[in-house]
């Protein structure tokens, strides 16, 4: 039980930076971007291969987040300047992106055992640190011996760097550039009235939030040991759980709350599979719809939340009103 | 400080629906003009308004503004020029950002946009002395979110946003007529007094003509994509809307047709 909310946790803080990604396009450019499932992969076979041919994996790492940025920019060419449609210019780059990740691979799995990746170069640095000995140790205190972990280092790793990318959002959101972006998603007309050119800010905006996503990507396949030009299949419904039930979890007044929430949905979201995935029936196979149905729920819930308080309101109001007649009446 | 000269605009050329929206349309605006500007339904007063704006190109003819031609300069960067206050309250803010982030917004307008912080504490003070010449109180609501503010809030700040760096050019589009009366009171002494302290060259569309009356120092009637009736400084202080309805008539031998137009 421990290892497996354990590991939610590692693959939710991973997971992370991708919702952060998908969080900069679908909340703040309001634009559903499907090329999240290219440009995931995108992200981790560049980091593979790299990997692979020798290359050191931190430049391999940021090899990777380039292209995922060239690859959202294209999407936003193919909107702004194409005049396509959001969601069917994403889907287009998305298609495409899948026949250049196989390109780019040369095959359809590049496995990466053996090889040194960002996670082997930290975990060598984490256990000279001796920090697991100290946490196990008081866990064996505390009577949980039997289910330590390997090591803590990669899910610390983790939460730093997405705590540091939500950091970087954080910031970048608040500068004149993402108060401009925030705009094009808020009020089009108004942004462009003051001399924000909306076609570059979504380009940009784009390039960025994919950027974020190849950069998980490319962590992904370093944690798990392979890169698959299938594993980013349905990773913008990942992303959106995420985003959507961080946000109902946590919140979302501000940015600061709301980019720490999609952190927090993303481990949730991990968490609700893993519980999901250990009901008899269900197999792993079913993870696709189980995360289909928490998007549905965590999409249609609120609704009905708030019309049942509505109703709820009417009904008060009702009985104070009727109270009052027979008050009168009386 | 704007010049339009033969302005042609036609809509749909070519097919059953062809409308010319302007016809060899010529205005002159000079440094601190207030012009104000009448007219029925599609005689062309928010093409005239898109035109130099940006947002439409003309066919025909060329649009000059601080002595530059604009004629083919892209709306997003002839906005550092030109100020806008749309008819809907909504449409002039952002709603779910702050009311001190939608000033940054408007404070950076003819600036480039770069990696600096929007709202420091050296331009939040700036924000708060412009906000009280609001008298709406504003200035101690920085951090609110423009959505929860009423429709004639949201207006008031979308003029002081508009005029914030001092266009050359300030261009209000009915910007009182979705407001309640009183509301829309307000808007007008506050474009008065804006308009006037920072002597601004400006253009109102209105379908008030007591506003139309009230407001700026000169008037111009249109119909069907021309000016028919041009009123100077001391013409207007002449007008009643009696004397412009019948000028109207003379000129159309028509009734005015639009009974938004007979509004006081």
């Amino acid at each position: 039980m421990f290892n497996a909310i354990f590991g939610s946790f590692e693959a939710g803080a991973i997971y992370a930076l991708m919702a952060l990604g998908v969080y900069l396009s679908f909340r703040i450019l309001d634009f559903p971007d499907m090329t999240v499932d290219g440009s995931f992969v995108t992200g981790a076979s560049i980091a593979a291969v790299l990997i692979v041919g020798g290359m050191n994996p931190f430049l391999a790492t940021i090899a990777a987040i380039l292209a995922g940025f060239i690859a959202g920019c294209v999407t936003g060419l193919l909107h702004t300047k194409g005049k396509i449609n959001p969601l069917l210019s994403g889907i287009l780059m998305m298609i495409a992106l899948y026949s250049i990740n196989l390109r780019i691979m040369g095959k359809s799995n590049v496995p990466l055992l053996q090889e040194e990746t960002i996670f082997t170069k930290l975990t060598n640095f984490w256990q000279s640190l001796k920090i697991d000995d100290a946490i196990n140790g008081l866990m064996q205190m505390l009577g949980m011996g039997d289910s330590v972990p390997k090591t803590w280092g990669i899910l610390v790793v983790m939460l730093l760097l997405a705590y540091i990318v939500k950091k970087g959002l954080d910031f970048f959101l608040k500068t004149d550039i993402g108060l401009a972006i925030r705009a094009t998603g808020d009020n089009e007309t108004m942004i462009r009235s003051f001399s924000a050119d909306t076609d570059m800010l979504k380009i940009v905006g784009l390039g960025l939030s994919n950027a974020v996503v190849a950069f998980s990507g490319a962590l992904v396949a370093q944690y798990s040991g392979f890169s698959d030009v299938g594993m980013g299949i349905g990773m913008i419904v990942i992303g959106l759980a995420s985003v959507i039930i961080g946000e109902a979890v946590f919140g979302a007044k501000k940015i600061v709350r709301a980019t720490l929430a999609v952190i927090g949905g993303s481990i949730l979201y991990r968490l609700i599979v893993t519980m999901a995935l250990r009901v008899d029936f269900l197999e792993t196979g079913d993870m696709k719809l189980i995360t289909a149905i928490i998007v549905i729920f965590a999409l249609i819930l609120p609704k009905i939340n708030s019309s049942r308080k509505e109703k709820q309101r009417k009904k008060k109001r009702m009985t104070q009103s009727l109270d009052k007649e027979q008050a009168i009446k009386a | 400080m704007l010049h339009l000269n033969q302005i042609f605009k036609v809509f749909n050329e070519g097919t059953p629906d062809e409308k010319i929206a302007l016809h060899e349309l010529t205005l002159q605006l000079n440094p601190g003009d207030f012009v104000t500007v009448i007219g029925s339904n599609g005689a062309g007063k928010s093409t005239l308004m898109n035109i130099i704006s940006g947002k439409m190109i003309t066919d025909l003819g060329t649009v000059y503004i601080d002595g530059k031609n604009v004629t083919s300069v892209q709306e997003h960067n002839r906005a550092r020029l030109v100020g806008r206050v749309f008819q809907d309250p909504m449409a002039g803010t952002a709603p779910t950002m702050t009311i001190e982030e939608n000033l940054a917004i408007a404070y950076s307008r003819i600036k480039t946009r770069g990696l600096r912080i929007g709202v420091t504490k050296k331009r939040r003070d700036y924000f708060k002395t412009k906000l009280e010449s609001l008298h709406l109180g504003l200035e101690n609501r920085l951090e609110a979110k423009v959505g929860l503010l009423s429709g004639g809030e949201r207006q008031a700040l979308s003029l002081l946003m508009a005029t914030f760096t001092d266009p050359k050019i300030l261009l209000l589009d009915e910007h009182t007529a979705a407001l309640d009366p009183s509301r829309a009171e307000l808007i007008t002494n506050l474009t008065r007094e804006i308009v006037q302290k920072n002597k601004l060259t400006t253009l109102m569309v209105t379908h008030n003509m007591q506003q139309a009356l009230d407001l700026g120092n000169k008037l111009i009637m249109m119909d069907k994509g021309q000016v028919i009736f041009k009123a100077n400084e001391a013409d207007k202080k002449q007008l009643t809307v009696e004397k412009l309805l019948e000028e109207f008539q003379r000129i159309r031998g028509e009734k005015m047709n639009s009974d938004r137009a007979v509004l006081i």
